[in-house]
């Protein structure tokens, strides 16, 4: 074992740049807002519509025409959230902003920001991988691009996500055959829409979901994304579910409400279930390997494509992946973010 | 091996015991003979002479890799298992690389790959070797490049215990457990011909072969809720290594309830049971034994770790065989008869040798529980761990079965000391942080005295973790050493003084008993309070 292998940390920080860190997230001085900030701000541009990074009691909200009716969802009422279409552009202060889908979940959006000739852009979450729900990612050229890095360990690659869907059904008929449920655990907004679509090439059976995810696929449908039909859960004894697939968010694990299925096969959604430990350790029966994020391939293809003289990274490894980009003559830095790596 | 592979994943996605053995039987009746065989010898924990090592497949990862060295450790520290590290990033179905003409062919069955691939690579010369495996590598999948690594470097972990192996077995050949249990017990090698042998219930019948040790259960209530003193055996719990002695044919043979062959190293207890009767089986404790008292365990182990023993050593720490109970008796079975009529017959047998070398196991006279309960504070001061209780009317059972047979220990002897390094641990835990090396203060710095994998709830052990992340100082290779900050209760069972530590001092079986998040790594304990319990322990 190479010993003494101790990364650096790169910290970001100057003045002159477009973007950058506060204690309310990231912010761009020149326009005078912030993007997905972890506190109320006046002005706050955002990428997608997930918890961490959708903050309430912001002034007003700018977000991407196809995610404003899931931000709207998950924003208080009379909440003031404003549209903008894929690569339209709005000014703000000295700025040029305009929004590029990043494929992430729907409406996921990756910020271009233009001030004096200068491009930054920020990734928000992305991935490159084939998605039936949402706009697939496009390579925005830049001066700067701030990417994310959840996955960023060469250990993280994806398989297909048609091998997935197979697996998961594959799994379903099994369970099915014994008589049990199948409780399949994903994220409650994109993952579990993603699954439902990709689904539809191998079946036409309607599946059961937990009303957190009920709602929110109720919006994709209006966004006119194809997916199998849906039934609510209900009160009814566990034979009903036998044989049966219930789509539920994480949080659903372990609690009472699980009770209704009886002796059920539990199986969870995520890029993490790429390795075993992390997979046993959760104590689900099975793990498939389904990440809505960019894996290691990805994460450089990216970065390249950007055609960026500077990269700087904010959630998951970037440490890492700053060390690999400097030692292949990059200029990359870590840039701390409060961005979680839930997946 | 893709059948094998399949099993493998099966037990390794349930946590249900009966699906497991639902699994393996169904393996078992579909697998050819010696497949079936092997499996069994993998699933039971036994792993084949290591003929590649950890940290050769380490250094061919890196050359195979393409990637730089400090990002396979970096990736290896967070997969936490170098198997699977390996089979993540070069197997042939690592999405987006290009898998090579696959040169292997077809798929081959689990026991040749044992027979035609894994053992010859020890002929080998490191190149060829290396050639073999990396090869290996490069045309399997990422399932069966993990299963390669794990049973080139040793034990498969799957959560599966022998017994759970055994009830598959039972099921498979509808024989009892206990029948399966003595076909597999002692040294036994796969093949088709072991497997026949097994289903026609003759297994391994070696002329040697013991018998499955019956082990006692922790007590945890009073002991006065056994019922009646009277029909219960009280006898010192020994510290040194369980044994049977199987004397047959004109033969000895010393196990070790490792199921090891233990008699080249302690010829003097072969010796002695060369005056044994023909046909006879004795279940007791190796000790070392010196001037009338027992030695501390310690010292047993420099015996056991001796590959050649002087003249010396077999002075300096000599061996006795503490005899608990007879098993077999005349060429007999008598484990079913009631261990009063099985100890009497034993004191019988030992009563006819000279000398003490192999000598009955005292029984404590104390007719109390109350006076009992006061020889148990004293054992200690014997040398011995605490006080076995076994009922009179018990027959011999296998493993650990609850009810007849007890173990009344004594407390641990405890001490506070502070995280100081951690690495990742294995099979479920492989990417936490759940080995950990503790220190004590010695003068104004730590020394590191114990290691401790066990004694965290999972809650814990996942903001633990999370903590050592955060807080780290330096990585070294997997291992993270981090801030002196948070101070562990920790158990150990005996202290020895030791010149491979840093420390000088050795503890025993040391493992977490609480989190002392109230006290602050400056009220740790101090190398001097082990030193005095090393020299209390040495009166």
């Amino acid at each position: 074992m190479a010993a003494g292998s101790v990364p650096q940390i790169y910290t970001h920080s100057s003045a002159a740049d477009l973007i950058v860190t506060t204690a309310d997230g990231l912010y761009c001085p020149a326009g005078a807002f912030h993007i997905d900030p972890w506190r109320p701000v006046q002005r706050a541009v955002i990428t997608h519509a997930h918890g961490d990074h959708l903050y309430p009691g912001c002034g007003e909200y700018l977000t991407s025409a196809a995610g404003a009716a899931l931000a709207a969802r998950r924003l208080p009422p009379d909440t003031i959230v404003n549209a903008l279409a894929y690569g339209e552009v709005r000014d703000f202060g000295a700025t040029q902003v305009s929004l590029h889908p990043a494929g992430h979940v729907l409406g996921s959006s990756q910020v271009r920001i233009e001030h004096q000739g200068a491009v930054w852009v920020v990734s928000g979450d992305y991935k490159r991988d084939p998605d039936p729900t949402c706009a697939p990612f496009e390579p925005v050229a830049c001066d700067v691009f701030i990417s994310e890095a959840t996955f960023a360990l060469p250990a993280y690659r994806w398989p297909s996500s048609a091998a997935v869907a197979a697996e998961i059904h594959e799994w379903w008929r099994g369970n099915r055959a014994r008589g049990t449920a199948s409780v399949l655990f994903a994220y409650a907004l994109g993952k579990a829409q993603r699954v439902l679509a990709e689904l539809t090439s191998l079946t036409e059976e309607a599946v059961y979901v937990h009303g957190a995810v009920a709602s929110l696929t109720d919006i994709y449908r209006k966004e006119g994304v194809t997916m199998l039909p849906t039934l609510p859960v209900a009160e009814a004894p566990a034979a009903h579910y036998s044989g049966a697939l219930i789509i539920a968010p994480p949080s659903a694990a372990g609690s009472t409400w699980m009770r209704r299925f009886g002796d059920c096969s539990t199986g969870f959604c995520s890029g993490w279930m790429r390795v075993r430990g992390d997979r046993r350790r959760r104590g689900y029966d099975r793990g498939f390997v389904l990440s809505d994020h960019a894996d290691w391939p990805s994460l450089l293809r990216t970065i390249r494509d950007s055609g960026a003289r500077r990269i700087l990274l904010t959630h998951g490894h970037g440490d890492t992946l700053s060390r690999y980009l400097c030692e292949q003559g990059a200029d990359a830095a870590v840039m701390h973010t409060e961005y979680g790596a839930e997946e | 091996m893709q059948r094998f592979a399949a099993l493998f994943e099966s037990l390794d996605t349930t946590n249900a015991t009966s699906a497991k053995v639902e699994v393996m039987a169904e393996y078992f009746r579909s697998a050819p003979a010696a497949d079936a065989a092997w499996a069994v010898y993998v699933l039971m924990g036994r792993r084949v002479k290591r003929s590649v090592g950890q940290s050769l497949l380490h250094t061919w990862l890196i050359e195979e890799a393409g990637l730089p060295a400090w990002l396979v450790d970096e990736t290896y520290g967070s997969v936490g298992d170098l198997a699977e590290t390996i089979a993540l990033l070069v197997a042939a179905d690592v999405p987006g690389t290009q898998a090579p003409e696959c040169g292997l062919g077809a798929d081959l069955a689990f026991s040749r790959w044992f027979t035609e691939r894994i053992l010859p690579l020890a002929d080998l010369d490191p190149a060829a070797k290396r050639a073999q495996v990396t090869g290996w590598w490069r045309q399997l999948g990422y399932r069966e490049c993990f299963l390669v690594n794990k049973l080139l470097t040793g034990a498969l972990r799957v959560g599966v215990s022998r017994s759970l192996v055994t009830r598959a077995l039972a099921a498979v050949f509808d024989q009892p457990r206990i029948q399966i249990e003595r076909g597999l017990i002692g040294e036994w090698q796969p093949s088709a011909d072991f497997w026949q042998a097994l289903a026609r219930n003759e297994g391994s019948r070696h002329v040697s072969h013991p018998y499955p040790f019956f082990l006692a259960s922790p007590l945890e209530g009073p002991a006065a809720g056994l019922g009646a003193r009277e029909q219960w055996l009280a006898e010192w719990k020994w510290d040194g290594i369980r044994g049977q002695i199987v004397r047959r044919r004109g033969e000895c043979t010393l196990w070790s309830r490792g199921e090891e062959i233990i008699t080249a190293r302690f010829p003097e207890i072969t010796t002695a049971a060369s005056f044994l009767p023909d046909g006879a089986v004795i279940d007791g404790e190796v000790v070392a034994w010196k001037e009338d008292r027992v030695l501390p365990f310690a010292h047993l182990q420099q015996r056991i770790g001796r590959l050649k023993l002087t003249a010396k050593i077999l002075q300096d720490i000599p061996a006795r065989f503490i005899a608990y109970d007879l098993l077999e008796l005349g060429g007999e079975d008598i484990r079913p008869q009631p261990l009063r009529h099985r100890r009497r017959e034993l004191a019988v047998i030992l009563e006819q040798l000279s000398g003490q070398i192999i000598q009955l196991s005292p029984q404590i006279p104390e007719v109390s529980w109350q006076d009992l309960a006061a020889q148990r504070q004293q054992a200690r001061a014997r040398g011995v761990e605490g006080i076995m209780l076994k009922n009179w009317e018990s027959h011999y059972g296998t493993g650990r079965q609850r009810g007849s047979w007890w173990k009344w220990k004594i407390d641990p002897f405890v001490f506070d000391g502070v995280l100081l390094y951690a690495a990742p641990g294995n099979g479920r835990r492989s990417n936490l942080y759940t080995d950990y090396t503790f220190g004590v203060w010695s003068g104004d710095t730590l020394v590191p005295v114990a290691k401790a994998y066990s004694g965290l709830n999972a809650e814990e052990i996942q903001e633990l973790d999370r903590w050592i992340r955060a807080h780290t100082r330096e990585k070294f290779g997997i291992v993270r050493s981090v801030e002196s900050h948070y101070v562990f209760e920790l158990a150990y069972e005996g202290i020895a003084k030791s010149t491979r530590h840093k420390s000088g001092v050795a503890l025993r079986f040391p493992r977490i008993l609480r989190w002392r998040k109230d006290k602050a790594a400056g009220e740790a304990d101090q190398l001097a309070d082990l030193q005095r319990v090393l020299a209390e322990q040495r009166v």
